[in-house]
């Protein structure tokens, strides 16, 4: 293994720069070191002026999502060796407004969150203070996966519905009302129904599956939408077929 | 523009979320907003993997959860905070049930419990080994159903205002514009987490800068205990991710390099092959990070290119189990130390996790500066002593966040009622600092080195001076360290001029809060000559409850001159003796 490799990395300053451009840096090539630590050895070494978001550096913060030789990966579960000889191209996010070098605006997908109401829904009136709502291990697991979600954009970045219509509600906030759907304590389905049955919702998707593929949590948002797919067409059914008691 | 809120939260992890939906569920009418660096799903409680503790069974009492929770913090802990923590712990984690959190269960369905570190009983609740992840997302997506929870997401707060000892709001960075305003409030809570980051080797996220504790100081509100740094036992090398109490818990063994439980030799009891409450690997945390530097000195642990490890062996609990309690350990394992942990040992040796200290708070959030709260890791109620216990910081943040909301709330309220006008000069303090920020940081032309070598020196000078094991000479030789690395700092060269997304200005706000942070611990930990807990001196190696049956209050003076002084321990039912762990 060689002992140096080559960023190459996405600059942007809106001040300054009419459009993006890449800029190198030669860094150490050293085995533990993951795309991030890259990163920060820039910042630290040899450009202080390079912006990019990361936080936790364990892959559950979802802040360090970027392109890397043209694939959504957190950069923090990533590491330089497996692109070794190089160069590797880092890039902001796809999808996304670029605010400044690889920092990307998410503002589209958090005013899009609180519309799939992700949160549990409860018809009747909550239970008394001093008791949980019993739940199985085998109900916990109907909706444990959609629930591992850690909003890091990967999945958008690699939607090409999103990369056309911005409106689209897109992966993580349709796995994630799925996440509630699927809740055995949850009764809020038919309220969320909706807008995930809209047409920016659900239907949008034509079933690409890049979603899926890129997520680092493996929660198959793909799997999520296929699966409403059939409980909304089952309903319309029910509504066209079935006098009105029996639904 | 003016902002204005009756109630600001900085912070939106666990402790401010919990916060802000205690201050509308008070009451409707108050306007209550979160300022955050970073948007509130990524803020680290997200990282907190093994539970939450709070009693639910029928052989367990809040006694017991009690007298663990004093004894693990080695006396020093307020007993009155710790009586209503214990009692308030199991409602506020039914009401995140009750909010989806989705804790694991039992096979009947009632949600499940695990052994703990330094817990006589299983009173640790736990989803599988993400629970600060369940529980923060939990917490963020129940927020959103409040339109009322105005949000600040990725602004950075660099001053509290203060006017006629009262505090009258912030002022705070829009890292995407870069606009600088102050937000005016008649109640702010400090909810801004911990400060592992002014340590090299840390499981804290790179946000964890004592933003929240720097803030208070210099607004004058004094520090508690902060002499007290918490090394979790289980580190990965090199990265510093932390590997879960719940590994020990749920059977896991720490071996020296001759495959020996080594803690047998610490007095923490004797190797049974299946855990033992309060004994060998579940003893507390700082018996376990001290029983370590002991092995190191006796030889007896593997070297590596990041420092000595032992080993924690988790394969004779089979992959059926790791899987469905661990899979977050195994899911670690295989991406940063290339190894399965199912057939392989992990290396793992301490690593700073948390701050017993903060901001000094009394049971209702409230510090002594009127108008100021603080709650979560930044705050120090006094629950935790000398050390904390795992899983009692989840359940922490959850009570304390909330006492602080109500407690904020119904304040403002009072205010409100007198009228609350922002008056002239605090203005006048925002446009001061607005100057600061603007002609000292950003328009610095003259600098010298770059902050990251500043920050990586004051982060040596704390592992060397104020580590596990600390003395007169270590910690004189890091204080004056720390107060030539302050100067340098104000020589530190910026070079970024932009104003979107400066993270290099972010970066120097952040160093200089944990250059303050580290002087207040290394100074407290100077004064205090004794050992207890987290907090060992090979100079005094024994308690000393006569002297020192006290914590400690740092506070900065209007001149700028720091002051010690010290409160006596509540004591409620639960009279100083011995710390006994697996006998």
């Amino acid at each position: 293994m060689a002992d140096r490799i080559t960023l190459r990395v996405t600059r942007y300053r809106p001040e300054s720069d009419t459009e993006p451009t890449a800029q190198e840096y030669d860094i150490p090539l050293r085995k533990e070191w993951v795309v991030l630590d890259g990163l920060n050895h820039i910042k630290d070494h040899l450009d202080g002026t390079l912006s990019y978001r990361w936080s936790c550096r364990m892959g559950v913060c979802g802040s360090c999502g970027m392109i890397v030789n043209g694939e959504p990966k957190l950069t923090c579960a990533t590491f330089l060796k497996e692109y070794a000889p190089g160069p590797i191209r880092i890039e902001p996010l796809s999808n996304f407004p670029i605010v400044r070098d690889l920092v990307v605006d998410i503002g589209d997908f958090m005013r899009k969150l609180p519309r799939v109401k992700p949160w549990l829904i409860r018809s009747e009136q909550e239970r008394p203070a001093k008791e949980e709502h019993l739940q199985l291990p085998a109900e916990r697991e109907e909706y444990e996966q959609f629930s591992m979600c850690i909003n890091c954009m990967l999945c958008y970045s690699a939607c090409p519905v999103y990369a056309l219509d911005q409106d689209f509600l897109g992966p993580a906030a349709i796995a994630l009302a799925q996440r509630y759907n699927l809740d055995s304590r949850d009764q809020g389905s038919a309220e969320r129904m909706d807008v995930l049955s809209s047409a920016d919702g659900i239907w949008a998707c034509t079933f690409v599956g890049e979603c899926s593929a890129v997520c680092p949590k493996d929660v198959d948002p793909a799997g999520a939408i296929q699966r409403y797919k059939f409980t909304a067409a089952m309903d319309a059914l029910k509504t066209l077929l079935l006098p009105r008691g029996a639904r | 523009m003016t902002l204005s809120h009756d109630v600001l939260i900085v912070g939106g992890g666990g402790a401010g979320l919990r916060a802000a939906i205690a201050v509308t569920d008070d009451d409707p009418r108050l306007s209550v907003a979160i300022v955050s660096k970073v948007y509130p799903m990524r803020s680290h409680t997200v990282s907190a993997e093994g539970g939450a503790a709070a009693v639910i069974r029928p052989d367990d009492s809040l006694d017991e959860h009690a007298y663990d929770t004093i004894s693990g913090g080695d006396w020093l802990c307020a007993q009155d905070a710790v009586e209503i923590f214990v009692k308030e712990a199991p409602e506020e984690l039914l009401r995140l049930e009750h909010w989806g959190c989705p804790w694991s269960r039992d096979p009947d369905g009632r949600v499940a419990v695990r052994p703990f570190g330094g817990m006589r009983k299983m009173r640790t609740w736990f989803a599988a080994d993400k629970t600060g992840f369940h529980l923060l997302h939990t917490l963020f997506q129940t927020s959103l159903q409040c339109d009322r929870i105005a949000r600040y997401d990725e602004w950075y707060v660099t001053k509290l205002l203060v006017d006629d000892g009262r505090v009258a709001g912030v002022v705070a960075v829009e890292l995407i514009s870069g606009r600088i305003e102050a937000i005016t409030a008649k109640a702010v809570i400090l909810c801004t987490g911990g400060c592992g980051q002014i340590y090299p080797f840390t499981t804290n996220a790179a946000i964890k800068t004592g933003d929240g504790m720097g803030l208070a100081y210099r607004a004058g509100a004094p520090l508690k205990d902060m002499e007290f740094v918490q090394y979790h036992p289980t580190g990965l090398p090199f990265t510093g991710i932390l590997i879960t109490e719940a590994a020990r818990a749920e059977g896991g063994w720490l071996i020296n390099k001759d495959g020996y439980r080594y803690l047998q030799d610490y007095d923490l009891g004797t190797p049974s092959p299946t855990p033992v409450l309060r004994s060998m690997e579940l003893g507390p945390r700082d018996r376990l990070s001290q029983a370590f530097v002991k092995e190191v000195e006796k030889g007896r642990t593997v070297d590596t290119p990041y420092g000595p490890v032992v080993h924690l062996d988790l394969r004779h609990l089979g992959e059926t189990v790791i899987d469905a309690r661990l899979p977050f350990v195994r899911e670690l394992c295989r991406s940063y130390e290339d190894i399965d942990p199912v057939r392989e040992l992990i290396r793992v040796r301490p690593v700073v996790h948390y701050m017993m200290g903060g901001v000094h708070t009394d049971v209702h959030g409230a510090t002594p500066l009127e108008g100021l709260f603080a709650a979560g890791e930044t705050a120090c109620v006094t629950i935790n002593g000398a050390n904390r216990l795992g899983s009692n910081s989840l359940s922490e943040l959850l009570v304390f966040g909330a006492r602080a909301g109500r407690a904020a709330a119904s304040y403002a309220s009072g205010v409100r009622g007198t009228g609350g006008a922002v008056r002239p000069g605090v203005w006048a303090q925002a446009e001061e600092e607005r100057r600061r920020l603007e002609r000292d940081l950003l328009g610095r032309d003259d600098g010298k080195e770059p902050i990251s070598v500043i920050r990586q020196e004051m982060r040596a000078t704390m592992e060397e001076g104020a580590g596990i094991y600390r003395s007169r000479d270590s910690l004189a030789k890091a204080a004056d360290k720390l107060s030539a690395l302050q100067a340098r700092f104000r020589c530190a060269r910026l070079d970024d001029r932009s104003r979107t997304f400066n993270t290099q200005l972010l970066a120097a706000l952040e160093l200089s809060f944990m250059l303050d942070v580290a002087e207040s611990i290394v100074h407290c930990a100077l004064l205090r000559e004794e050992s207890r807990g987290a907090h060992q001196r090979v100079d005094f190696p024994l308690r000393d409850d006569r002297r020192f049956l006290a914590n400690s209050l740092v506070c900065r003076d209007a001149d700028g001159s720091r002051r010690v002084e010290y409160l006596p321990v509540t004591i409620t039912r639960w009279p100083p003796g011995e710390r006994v762990y697996g006998r």
